[in-house]
């Protein structure tokens, strides 16, 4: 009987023992989902952030730099009781808005850390930092902040703003709480500027305090800082235009023509880029969007202005081309202008003058009837439509009514009706006289700054234009960027824009742009008073410089400004001298029209 | 006899028993440096503030109790039982007078920087006690007297212990069963305490209007089965009555004598509660540690759970977790064939003695072993409710280990005979 009991004994032991060792065997073997949760418990995911590329000028000078930042992230799943009162009265929060960025951040991912406090100051990084214990589930991230050394080129430059769900759906790489280039140059070189980021997986305590990596780091990956980019802008000229155009409304537009590089592109008024950064940025951001003033709005790119006298050159350029006239015809103003039955366009009673006189003095006369005859060529065009049609393809062929898609942000391609618009328009009954006001730069036609600016270049180019752009070089300043490096040829015959260029620089001699003349720098320029169905002129010149070798065209135009020679004329004379000379002489000049107010 | 004469009759110590036994304390004391050591920080093996530091003079000193054991007259243990029992109920008194408490039970005496739970030597001592009883019990052939004061000689020592608030411990002493059922305790008893058991799981998992269900249908059947004989439907009353009044008075002692903490353990092991979390957070990252261990584990010194702290007394009471962590199921599988080896062989050992005494004490010991271990690593797989009771000869502690050496070693000189 002992025996028995004896092997009962052993039995009921060894039954127990397969019990567990069952029980084992489903725990450590067949059931995974410890394995991962031993990982959640252990391991944190760490995005490492990478530093943004930099921006410079052409001269290397620093355009965008980054600032150091924190974030306190929440991962909800590793959250334990917490003292909310504390962590309320470090972030300056209320009970309810921890509950809701908690809620938030929940419905996100209950695995992944969230963005639950954005650029927290450094005094409450530290203050974090050393109570992290109390405070399970968040940890604090390092990461940058765009900062502007100069208060400018805020349009062209862009900004950087936290991700969207349309910009995470579009592209996996980013997460919630990222940043990304939402318009300029940051926009458009995004990915290049961003770099790739890294992650570190190291190891948490049951306190939620880090004690090292993860098995010697191997899961890391290191994050790829951005890489630089040299912009085509000269901070100087830069900065001297938005000096210049302080309390104006307007534009200056200057591209070195043989490359297509924007030099400078102010539009007025402008605002510090700074004040799109950190955490003021939502309320900053308001206040410019309803500016009266459009502080946000880019004149350069997408205001359509009537272009003025300087489309003269372009009209005269055509002209030429189609044979209309040639150096040596000559057109008489006489009667105060050009009659169209009873309607006239007035000018001054020039008498006899061929193209050049006709630039020199900007004679509506000269350019009403060129217009015209272009329009009424029956030889060459079979009629009205065809012929206008062809005088658009001209100058769409110099760059005008359409974009030029390179790196600029929300270009748009201004205005100038089709021969369709016309037909519609006056019931298919229309003639030269119908539409003669372009001839002369007024009417329908409506342009860009950025527009009339790339037409000076195909003047000085004689011919050609390089798509205009802002960024130069990318990596190494001197690896420069081909992207945008064909020459884009006008319909237009090199020679024709002698002819052009010498009546420009009859302009300055002697004509109505004197006052953009420039010691020992030979300038070609055209005034513009561009007529303002809505207040005054808008004050318009154009410039190229030096005339015989152009190393720079300028687009000036002041809203309201008057005539073009008394504002425009001289500030882009003023931004030239700065180019050219590296300094500005005529100190008195600057500093009245640093004065003038049109607002 | 003199000690050569007796060196002669020996057959040898048992050679099985002490490899068993170094190897569990090997295993114990490289699981200790494990969960102690610090990644990026010294961890030098003689650094005596640190738990595995602190256990190489535990094993140092329990090696020198062993040999002490294996050199004095058996004789003298028998002998000197009641002593030894004695002491160990006046040394566990004293504990509720001067007594430290330590997470949560008064069961420590403080000497300078070191604690001994004089718990841990009463099993010893009852052990010893129980066998000596039996020895000489069997000669006065009254047997119901025999077993009732069996019943006191554990009672006294568990009674204290729950005056220690020291429920596992208590738990530890229902052990003897085994040695109660060894040496004849009808089976009738056994399976009334197997049904006792068996109604508390189940008025502790539902409640006690369940279990009143249960038992009026099975009452209900076994006395329109029984009608006829008068004798048995008599007993059929008899026990219902008297289950009702158990399930309700284990629905008393949960509801009113049971402290929060155990309370909460109780509804964690029922699945009353589940709360990741709070109350049974510790179970959880346990299971998390075995369970992630896989089929070889994460490596010696590369478990996650342990190193970070995610299980608590992961070097006394929660050891296991390190080793299923680190070893997986290959080491669960060592670990497993070394206890089970280790209790056959008490077992078989005792089977073979000449001498009943000895036969009682290694029930005693085997059954106290054993229940160490079941509940033990069934506490941290989920099995059973967290009790606090260590792992033999593995978990950290001097008390334990000196007491389970000593434990070992008495078994092993009396085998030697």
């Amino acid at each position: 009987m002992e025996k028995r009991r004896y092997y009962i004994v052993l039995f009921a032991l060894g039954l127990l023992a397969v019990v567990y060792i069952v029980k084992l065997f489903s725990l450590q073997v067949v059931n995974k989902k410890y394995t991962a949760q031993a990982d959640q418990n252990a391991k944190r995911y760490i995005t490492e952030h990478p530093a943004r590329g930099l921006i410079y000028d052409r001269n290397d000078s620093l355009l965008v730099y980054n600032d150091a930042a924190y974030d306190l992230m929440v991962v909800p799943n590793e959250l334990r009781a917490f003292d909310t009162s504390e962590l309320c009265r470090v972030l300056d929060l209320t009970k309810e808005q921890v509950e809701k960025k908690i809620e938030k951040a929940t419905k996100y991912s209950k695995i992944l850390p969230s963005l639950f406090e954005q650029q927290i100051s450094k005094e409450d990084y530290g203050y974090l930092q050393e109570k992290m214990y109390e405070f399970p589930g968040f940890f604090v991230q390092n990461r940058t902040l765009r900062s502007y050394p100069h208060p400018i080129a805020a349009h062209i430059l862009g900004y950087v703003s936290e991700v969207n769900e349309e910009d995470m759906e579009n592209d996996a790489y980013y997460q919630i709480g990222d940043y990304i280039g939402k318009s300029g140059i940051e926009k458009a070189y995004e990915s290049v500027l961003r770099g790739e980021k890294g992650k570190r997986v190291v190891l948490v305590d049951v306190h939620n305090r880090e004690v090292g990596s993860y098995d010697n780091g191997s899961e890391d990956v290191c994050s790829v800082p951005g890489t630089s980019i040299w912009s085509t802008l000269d901070l100087r000229l830069q900065r001297y235009g938005e000096e210049l155009m302080k309390n104006k409304r307007g534009s200056i537009v200057a591209i070195e023509p043989k490359t297509g590089e924007i030099l400078c592109i102010i539009s007025s008024p402008s605002y510090d880029p700074n004040l799109l950064v950190g955490t003021a940025r939502p309320k900053n951001y308001g206040e410019l969007l309803n500016d009266p003033k459009k502080p946000l709005f880019n004149r350069a790119l997408m205001a359509s202005y009537p272009p003025g006298s300087t489309f003269k050159l372009a009209n005269g350029l055509i002209a030429l081309q189609d044979g209309i006239i040639s150096p040596s015809t000559v057109y008489s103003c006489s009667g105060g202008g050009y009659h169209i039955g009873s309607h006239v366009v007035h000018c001054h009673n020039c008498g006899g003058l061929n193209i050049y006189s006709a630039i020199q003095r900007s004679c509506n006369t000269f350019f009403c009837r060129a217009y015209y005859n272009i329009l009424s060529n029956r030889k060459k065009y079979k009629n009205i439509d065809e012929a206008y049609t062809a005088w658009l393809d001209y100058m769409m062929s110099m760059g005008f009514a359409k974009k030029y898609e390179t790196d600029l942000p929300y270009e748009l391609k201004g205005s100038i009706p089709t021969a369709a618009y016309f037909d519609k328009k006056y019931n298919n009954s229309w003639n030269g006289n119908t539409v003669v006001s372009m001839g002369i730069g007024q009417g329908e036609a409506a342009v860009t700054p950025l527009q009339m600016a790339n037409m000076l270049a195909v003047i000085a180019n004689k011919g050609y234009y390089i798509r205009p752009h802002v960024v130069r070089a990318i990596g190494k300043r001197d690896s420069l960027c081909t992207l945008y490096s064909e020459k884009i040829y006008s319909k237009i015959e090199p020679q024709h824009f002698e002819t052009v260029l010498q009546g420009m620089k009859m302009v300055v001699t002697a004509g109505t742009g004197r006052g953009a003349k420039i010691d020992g720098i030979e300038v070609a320029g055209k005034t513009g008073t561009a007529q303002n169905p809505h207040g005054a002129d808008h004050s318009v010149f154009a410039l190229i410089a030096p005339a015989d070798d152009p190393e720079i065209v300028i687009f000036c135009l002041v809203e309201n400004g008057g005539f073009g020679a008394s504002v425009a004329c001289p500030i882009a004379s003023l931004m030239a001298e700065m180019y050219l000379n590296g300094e500005v002489k005529r100190t008195d000049l600057e500093k009245r029209m640093k004065e003038l107010s049109f607002r | 006899m003199n000690a050569s004469l007796e060196r002669k009759n020996s057959k040898g110590f048992d050679v099985r028993l002490i490899i068993y036994y170094f190897a569990l304390v090997v295993i114990g004391w490289f699981t200790i440096y494990s969960t102690c050591y610090v990644p990026d920080g010294s961890n030098a093996i003689f650094d005596f503030t640190r738990n595995y530091g602190k256990q190489l003079i535990w094993i140092g000193s329990s090696l020198l109790i062993a040999i002490v054991i294996l050199l004095i007259d058996s004789k003298l243990i028998q002998h000197y039982a009641y002593h030894f029992y004695i002491i160990c109920l006046l040394l566990m008194a004293l504990v509720l007078v001067i007594g430290t408490e330590i997470s949560g039970a008064k069961a420590w005496i403080k000497i300078g920087s070191f604690s001994i739970q004089p718990t841990e030597f009463m099993k010893v001592a009852t052990a010893l006690a129980l066998a000596k009883f039996f020895n000489e019990g069997k000669t006065s052939q009254e047997k119901k007297y025999t077993w009732l004061a069996a019943l006191g000689i554990i009672g006294v020592p568990v009674l204290i212990v729950m005056l220690q608030h020291d429920a596992g411990s208590a738990l530890v002493f229902a052990s003897f069963i085994i040695l109660f059922f060894r040496e004849g305790l009808s089976a009738g008893l056994l399976i009334l305490f197997l049904i006792a058991g068996f109604l508390a799981v189940f008025t502790l998992k539902f409640n006690e209007t369940y279990a009143v269900a249960l038992l009026t249908a099975v009452f209900i059947f076994m006395f329109i089965k029984d009608r006829t004989q008068k004798k048995k439907a008599r007993r059929d009353v008899i026990l219902f009555i008297v289950s009702i009044a158990f399930v309700f008075s284990v629905n008393l002692l949960y509801q009113n004598v049971l402290e929060p903490h155990q309370k909460e353990r109780i509804d964690t092991i029922f699945g009353k509660t589940s709360d990741p979390k709070g109350a049974d957070f510790n179970l959880n990252q346990s299971k998390i540690a075995i369970g992630s261990g896989g089929m070889f584990g994460k490596g010696y010194l590369k478990g996650t759970q342990t190193k970070l702290k995610f299980v608590p007394e992961q070097s006394t009471d929660f050891i296991f977790c390190a080793i299923g962590e680190e070893w997986g199921f290959m080491g669960t599988l060592v670990v497993f064939y070394l206890y089970l080896a280790l209790i056959y062989r008490i077992l078989s050992l005792s089977e073979k003695q000449r001498v009943p005494f000895v036969r009682y004490y290694g029930y005693g010991i085997a059954g106290i072993i054993s229940v160490h271990f079941f509940i033990n690593i069934g506490m941290t797989i989920g099995l059973v409710p967290i009790i606090g009771i260590p792992l033999p000869f593995i978990s950290y502690g001097g008390s334990s280990l000196w007491a389970f050496t000593t434990m070992l070693f008495i078994f092993i000189k009396l085998n030697d005979n």
